[in-house]
């Protein structure tokens, strides 16, 4: 494999797909290169909550536009817009749920306060020891796991070519491009979109370039097909414990909880010691889950980099490069983020601002 | 209760056990575990308490041998415990287990996997109708029930399971309609000089053919079970000739059963030392994907153990003298002694017929052909062969991305009866040798797990309080 292309991209996730099928458009000669499957890395692991109730404000119009995608893309991801409830079982978290909720409303989502009653009016299967929840009618979900299967589709539908299992061991600059050393052989490309999610460290570090990329080891859990006990996607003030059942009947439970390892040595490790108290705490809000049985945790890399905003733009110091990944929240926004990228590379002025990779990470707490 | 062991077993069959009792013997503090209430694993299971009064056949007798010797040792052993996750946590071992009365967990310095092997079943029309068993699952049934598993019995199989358990029906007063192997009284002639080298074993093979030709019994040999009949419950099956390479060629002939026993080989059970953190490669020889050993069972991860069946498919004989090894070289290593100091009794004439017998079990290329494009491979979420096939057209290249699109291995089963198929089915569209397409992530629970059992002494005021994620 020794071909040529005007601009490679290094990472077939939700991002780096939705990229390439933007650029695709804009006439440009696209291939797509993975290191393992399209969307097997966050992309396809995470929980598949669409929540405008966790997403930061200054990335609030981002995530409406976000949502907008995902509806359109409708049954092929799994797509359900329920509406979500963020629960809160004490003053504390009530508090903290009034305060950032506000501001989130604030922001555009049509966040808004129910009492206990009206919750479990209509989620009778939820504690009753909740003291305020928030809803919020734009929330739902995909179903992750269908992200590969649907971006295949759609890259084989416009003609771009990709390269699953090729992992990228080498990048060459020179002047009239870059050539990409991979498993299947050498690529020459005018231009390079690094987009791979927590491997972008050592990808940007072929070409000289240090982004202080880390990633956090998110658990999910998934019980086996359980009589409906919640119809919406239920979220914790803590950020603790996020929940949807889905139309087979099996429950997801998520909520940031750490396990371990690193996305060099793997896909990661669940820890029982995190993932024992996620299980517990999905009870204590939904206690009917006790009768369910769990048939798999996994665990998914979220990358960021320390002040939690994207890394979307031009990679610092090397000419015809880019890179976009490390959106907190990168499951929703991703398709949409995609798509400006897509256009900053063309040369078009995105809608909404891109968030420069070159700005300073220094003084911000990590 | 006591929760801190020098060493760990998981699993008391004949490796596991004999690897526990050395250990012990050797001054280590050995806790051993197993899914079953008694130890003996599958080929020594016990039989009920209820079937006291029936004859004690060769395998009984040994497993009796083995759970007395295991008494007589200083081993603690927990039965009707089952592993759901296995952690390293610094040089300490963590399992998390199920018991009767809920989880719990046990800490060890070391850890001797001994997970045994379960079948294999090349899916065909009509495999998931009520009547038909997996023939290591009928052994199971015959060992603790001492009971036939229908009236009208056809077992089908490669290797000396299915002679086996035909067998042992006949003895428990079940009827045979037929016994059915794609094996040839070729391929066994050819094992015969690793049959005399083992005269005990031989013997035994030779009564039960013998009891099998006495009672008249047709053999099919170079024959296949390819369909079920029934939609209910079985009524019939067909049978056909096969090539060497277990193609099915021919006319069918149709038999009448309500009960098929049916095996293809047996796989070892590798999930345990995946989730540990051990790779698995493939070795048709040893049944198909395992993590590598050395001579005394060492794995690459320090501490960690592996034998038996699990290791390598080669029988009760080799998988007791390997356990032996593991469970001295565990005691030595925790000593500072290097594993060569230990236990080397070994019986190379056993792993010649331990490679022998996996060998004439180890399913060919043309049984794939018993898969038409109608059969459930996926039994969990009920996917066809010609479903799976759609999606590998459609791009899914490997396991992993075969499951996210499919669900295919999702379901309770973890993947353990259809991933097997599933991969072949990749490699088959691939044009790939088999071993090219990996078995999925190991990930824990091993089994499904009932939320009720874990988090119990959850207190909602121990959360964590997080920082809030930045707004």
């Amino acid at each position: 494999m020794s071909e040529s292309y005007d601009i490679t991209v290094v990472g077939g996730g939700i991002m780096g797909c939705a990229t390439a099928l933007r650029l695709a458009e804009g006439n440009m000669r696209v291939l797509v290169l993975e290191k393992s499957d399209l969307c097997q890395g966050a992309s396809g692991v995470n929980a598949g909550t669409l929540s405008l109730q966790i997403k930061r404000v200054r990335l609030m119009e981002y995530a409406l536009r976000g949502h907008r995608i995902w509806a359109s893309m409708g049954d092929a991801v799994g797509f359900r817009k329920t509406g979500g409830f963020t629960l809160a079982f004490n003053d504390r978290e009530a508090q903290l749920l009034k305060e950032r909720q506000t501001l989130k409303r604030q922001a555009g989502a049509p966040i808004e306060f129910v009492t206990p009653k009206k919750l479990l009016q209509r989620e009778p299967e939820i504690s009753s020891k909740v003291t305020i929840a928030s809803y919020c009618a734009e929330d739902g979900y995909a179903n992750s796991s269908l992200t590969g299967q649907y971006y295949r589709a759609c890259l084989k539908a416009a003609g771009i070519p990709y390269r699953e299992r090729a992992p990228v061991s080498a990048i060459a600059h020179g002047s009239d491009g870059f050539v990409l050393t991979t498993s299947l052989g050498q690529v020459r490309a005018k231009r390079i979109l690094l987009a791979a999610g927590a491997w972008l460290g050592p990808l940007a570090a072929m070409l000289g370039v240090n982004l202080p990329v880390r990633a956090r080891v998110n658990t999910v859990s998934v019980t086996e097909p359980t009589p409906p006990v919640i119809g919406s996607v239920i979220g914790h003030a803590t950020g603790l414990l996020t929940m949807k059942q889905k139309p087979n009947g099996t429950v997801l439970i998520g909520g940031g909880w750490q396990g371990y390892g690193t996305p060099d040595a793997g896909r990661g490790c669940v820890s029982g010691k995190t993932m024992v108290p996620n299980i517990a705490l999905a009870r204590y809000a939904v206690p009917a889950l006790a009768k369910a049985r769990l048939t798999r945790s996994w665990t998914g890399f979220e990358a960021n980099v320390p002040d939690f905003y994207p890394l979307a733009g031009d990679l610092p110091g090397v000419y015809g490069a880019y890179v976009l990944g490390c959106v907190r929240g990168g499951f929703t926004i991703g398709p949409y983020i995609g798509k400006l990228m897509g256009d900053h590379i063309l040369g078009q002025e995105p809608e909404l601002p891109l968030f420069d990779p070159d700005r300073s990470f220094e003084g911000v707490p990590g | 209760m006591r929760s801190s062991w020098d060493i760990a077993v998981l699993g008391a069959g004949p490796a596991g056990g004999a690897a526990a009792r050395i250990a012990a013997d050797d001054g280590a503090d050995v806790l051993l575990l197993d899914e079953q209430r008694r130890p003996g694993g599958q080929v020594w299971r016990v039989k009920s308490a209820a079937r006291h009064f029936a004859s004690d056949s060769p395998e009984t007798r040994a497993g009796d041998a083995h759970r007395a010797a295991l008494e007589q040792s200083k081993v603690t052993f927990r039965g009707e415990t089952r592993l759901w996750h296995i952690e390293r946590k610094k040089d300490i071992w963590v399992l998390h287990v199920l018991t009767l009365s809920g989880t719990a967990i046990y800490n060890a310095r070391a850890v001797i996997l001994a997970p045994g092997a379960r079948e294999f079943v090349q899916p065909f029309p009509g495999w998931t109708v009520p009547g038909v068993f997996g023939l290591a699952g009928v052994t199971a049934l015959i060992k603790s029930q001492q009971i036939p598993p229908g009236r009208r019995c056809v077992v089908a199989g490669s290797g000396p399971l299915a002679i086996y358990a035909a067998a042992e029906i006949l003895r428990l007063g079940g009827e045979i309609a037929a016994i059915v192997t794609p094996n040839s009284r070729a391929d066994w002639l050819w094992c015969l000089p690793a049959l005399l080298a083992n005269p005990f074993l031989a013997k035994r093979g030779a009564e039960w053919i013998a009891q099998l030709k006495r009672a008249g019994m047709p053999i099919f040999w170079r024959h296949l079970v390819t369909r079920t009949k029934g939609n209910e419950v079985l009524s019939a099956l067909h049978v056909s000739r096969c090539t060497s390479e277990w193609a099915p060629t021919g006319a069918a002939t149709e038999i009448p059963a309500d009960t098929l026993c049916i095996g293809n080989g047996l796989l070892p059970n590798s999930e345990i030392a995946a989730l540990a953190g051990l790779e698995l490669h493939y070795d048709a020889d040893c049944g198909g994907w395992i993590a590598p050993v050395g001579p005394h069972g060492q794995t690459v991860i320090p501490g960690l153990y592996l034998c038996g069946d699990g290791a390598g498919i080669r029988g009760a004989t080799v998988a007791s003298e390997q356990g032996e090894r593991a469970g001295m070289a565990a005691a030595r290593w925790l000593k500072g002694a290097p594993a060569s100091s230990g236990s080397q009794r070994r019986s190379h004439r056993a792993e010649w017929l331990g490679l022998a017998m996996t060998g004439l079990s180890r399913p060919r290329r043309g049984l794939d052909s018993l898969t038409t494009p109608e059969t459930i491979v996926c039994r969990c979420e009920n996917l066809t062969r010609a479903t799976l096939e759609a999606e590998i057209d459609a791009g899914a290249a490997s396991v992993e991305a075969l499951k996210s699109a499919t669900r295919c291995g999702m379901g309770p089963c973890g993947g353990r009866y259809c991933l097997t198929s599933a991969a072949r089915l990749i490699e088959m569209r691939q044009g790939a040798a088999p071993g090219t397409v990996s078995p999925p992530t190991t990930r824990p629970p091993l089994f499904p797990l009932p939320v009720a059992a874990i988090g119990t002494e959850f207190d909602y005021d121990d959360l964590p309080i997080p920082a809030p994620a930045p707004l």
